[in-house]
């Protein structure tokens, strides 16, 4: 099997995933889907040898690391704080969300096939794959109402937008890269901090209780 | 120079952090000022074209690379905005502490000094990539002070800050990526500098740049407080402390502004201007439109003043769609804007905190009450609404001229009846705050003093809105000038419009 079409099956998995996560019921498993997303999205830059370089290992290592084991952990432990009691409805069911998740994938399949991508990026599903996780992500976002589903959400999001960075190897150097990951690290820090007062103040943590400042 | 001003600060919150809880209360929010004058001086020397080695630093700078911190002109100005803005909040920062001695102010202290690191930052990077690195830094260490009351809207206003904040500048990383991309596909290794960029702008990829551009708009517009992205707006500036409020309408929109501005130079010597000005116009006018519906009937002051701070980012935004003879305008905007929207923040928190409430339906005769505060805050109003003799009259009217200039009639009307119509909306608000007879129970019976330390830094504040609306002294004209001919400037082969 040549480099394209392993690449390829990764991202058919990532995709897979994006539909696990909006069909999963409880919370923990949500954010186990998400973590075991960002672990295989850590990896795909093994499969571009020509880049394996003490850097790109490094950001491998690091990548992995942080999506598929800090942020869970981070999540796992304001969860375990949280003593959820019971889920919550979201705004459309399950069901019908995954089937709207498949319909994005379809549309970012089609809408990629429009935009014009440099010789070598045109047999990878790089930036379908890319745009329809992070639609996904919108779907999570905006239909979930607890705040942990909705941190899931802006994770799958970041998964997405991490796809699209696998085409810019060359051209991000490896200080940003890890940037971007630690602000994504100590953003999900502060956020599971606030959840857990969110959860102290209100004894819940559906957002919907989060509505007293309006005009 | 760079390093310098980036750690410094950042050096500071971790002394912050490292005073002992409970003794070193009192004393610890002195590290503001000493921070914030090291900053200002830090500047001067900057901006009168002095380095470190001129000072016998030298060494300082070792091992900074040259084209990822680079203080380009618009950047000097945001540098010198934020920098004042900063210096006169910090002395307000202990003086407000003061009435909080019951509160830890560990965190709070440590996360206001990184967030000048983080803003210096932002002012600095010349890389796409940093830039975004530090835009996200300056909305993870404001989300504890936006949470330092500890209240239920707090929280919520917290979270609604975060997660909005969050997905919109996640959407600038796309954005940032796609610009990326628009090298990669025309198959350059050039870096994500703005040299980089600029050098190769007519080669690159064009649907690329159009798309990198609508996703970067929205995503650095959300920063920003452009509407429709502005939402988190008047939760966070309303549940914030006022100094807080201060240096987020002042400092982090500020810094989104000029991160905008350099995207924009870039897409428009991509050869997309006639796009980019047709979308910054549109969110302009849209902001100033959702701002004054929003504070025709707003009661509560301080949320009064997040609109305004929407109202103000269109009109930015505004002076940006319109180029060339707009940006001199624009430019004097950010100074001015910021410093009012510092005296507004300032007095409305010695309001609130005299009232215990922030709606004029208990917020009554701040004159009498209040006789200082109550003078800024009604001057700083008349400031923002852009009535002379104050600086927002001087920047407002120059935007204004730059639109006929260009033949803009259209939009140039259009911002003067917005204007008008926000004149009156606010005035309401703001009247009923500061006339009439001040509630007997509200507050307790107990005098309201107001101290030098909370009146002082809006006063001076003040001042300099003052001052730069009678005579914009010739160094400060030269910056400006500096900035829009930069920003007009279209790089190229045979252009050479870097300075």
């Amino acid at each position: 099997m040549n480099m394209a079409s392993l690449l390829n099956s990764i991202l058919v998995v990532v995709l897979v995933m994006n539909l696990f996560a909006l069909g999963a019921s409880r919370v923990h498993a949500v954010i186990r889907i998400v973590a075991a997303q960002g672990a295989i999205l850590g990896l795909i830059p093994l499969l571009a040898p020509q880049h394996l370089t003490i850097p790109a290992l490094l950001m491998v290592v690091a990548a992995m690391g942080i999506k598929g084991a800090v942020i869970p952990g981070i999540m796992m432990r304001a969860l375990r704080d949280a003593a959820l009691k019971r889920e919550v409805e979201p705004l459309i069911g399950r069901l019908p969300s995954t089937i709207l998740g498949a319909a994005a994938t379809l549309l970012a399949l089609l809408f990629a096939g429009q935009l014009p991508l440099a010789g070598p990026h045109d047999v990878v599903l790089l930036v379908p794959a890319s745009m329809a996780t992070v639609l996904v992500g919108f779907i999570l976002l905006t239909t979930r109402y607890t705040a942990l589903n909705q941190i899931v959400g802006y994770l799958v999001l970041e998964n997405g937008i991490f796809i699209f960075g696998m085409l810019l190897v060359e051209a991000m150097p490896l200080m940003v890269e890890l940037g971007v990951l630690l602000d994504l690290v100590v953003g999900i820090f502060v956020i599971c901090i606030i959840v857990n007062h969110i959860n102290r103040a209100f004894s819940s943590l559906d957002t919907r209780q989060l509505s007293s400042l309006k005009e | 120079m760079a390093l310098c001003m980036i750690l410094l600060p950042l050096l500071m919150a971790a002394i912050a952090l490292l005073i002992p809880v409970g003794r070193g209360r009192p004393w610890r929010p002195w590290l503001f000022p000493l921070t914030a004058v090291t900053q200002m001086t830090l500047v001067v020397i900057t901006l009168a074209g002095g380095t470190l080695t001129g000072i016998g630093l030298g060494w300082l700078d070792a091992g900074v690379s040259g084209d990822w911190l680079v203080l380009d002109p618009p950047g000097r100005i945001v540098l010198l905005q934020v920098s004042v803005l900063y210096l006169f909040c910090s002395f307000y920062a202990v003086g407000y502490l003061r009435y909080r001695k019951e509160t830890a102010n560990r965190v709070f202290c440590a996360c206001l000094l990184a967030f000048l690191g983080a803003m210096n930052l932002v002012v600095w990077s010349h890389h796409l990539g940093v830039m975004w690195v530090a835009v996200e830094a300056t909305t993870l260490v404001t989300a504890p002070l936006i949470y330092f009351r500890r209240t239920r809207e707090s929280i919520e206003a917290t979270w609604k800050y975060l997660l909005v904040g969050s997905v919109g500048i996640a959407m600038a990383l796309l954005g940032t990526y796609f610009l990326a991309y628009s090298l990669v596909h025309v198959g350059l290794g050039a870096p994500l500098t703005m040299e980089g960029l600029l050098a190769h702008a007519p080669q690159l990829s064009k649907p690329w740049v159009q798309a990198a551009f609508v996703l970067l708009l929205v995503g650095y517009g959300t920063k920003m407080g452009l509407a429709p992205m502005h939402t988190w707006k008047p939760d966070a500036y309303g549940e914030a402390p006022g100094v807080v409020g201060a240096l987020l309408a002042g400092g982090v929109t500020s810094c989104a502004f000029l991160v905008l501005v350099r995207v924009t130079h870039i897409c428009q010597a991509a050869g997309e201007g006639v796009l980019t000005s047709r979308l910054l116009l549109f969110l302009g006018l849209f902001s100033m439109i959702v701002a004054a519906m929003f504070m025709a009937a707003q009661r509560d002051f301080k949320r009064l003043l997040a609109y305004s701070s929407v109202e103000h980012m269109g009109i930015l935004a505004l002076g940006l769609g319109l180029g060339g003879p707009a940006l001199f305008g624009t430019m004097l905007h950010v100074l001015t804007n910021g410093l009012t929207k510092g005296v507004l923040f300032l007095s409305a928190g010695n309001i609130h905190r005299a009232y215990g409430s922030k709606s004029t339906d208990q917020v009554r005769g701040v004159f009498r009450r209040l006789p200082l505060s109550g003078t800024l805050f009604f001057l700083g109003f008349l400031a923002i609404t852009g009535s002379p003799p104050f600086g927002p009259f001087i920047s407002e009217f120059a935007i204004l001229t730059g639109s006929f200039q260009l033949g803009r009639f259209a939009v140039g009307g259009a911002f003067l009846v917005l204007l008008l119509v926000v004149f009156i909306g606010m005035s309401r608000t703001v009247l009923r705050a500061v006339q009439g007879r001040p509630p007997v129970t509200a507050g307790g019976s107990a005098p309201v003093r107001e101290t030098l330390l909370t009146i002082l830094p809006p006063a001076l504040l003040m001042l300099l809105v003052l001052l730069l609306g009678v005579i914009i002294p010739a160094p400060l004209d030269a910056l400006l000038k500096d900035a829009a001919a930069y920003m007009n400037s279209l790089p190229g082969p045979g252009l050479g419009g870097l300075p």
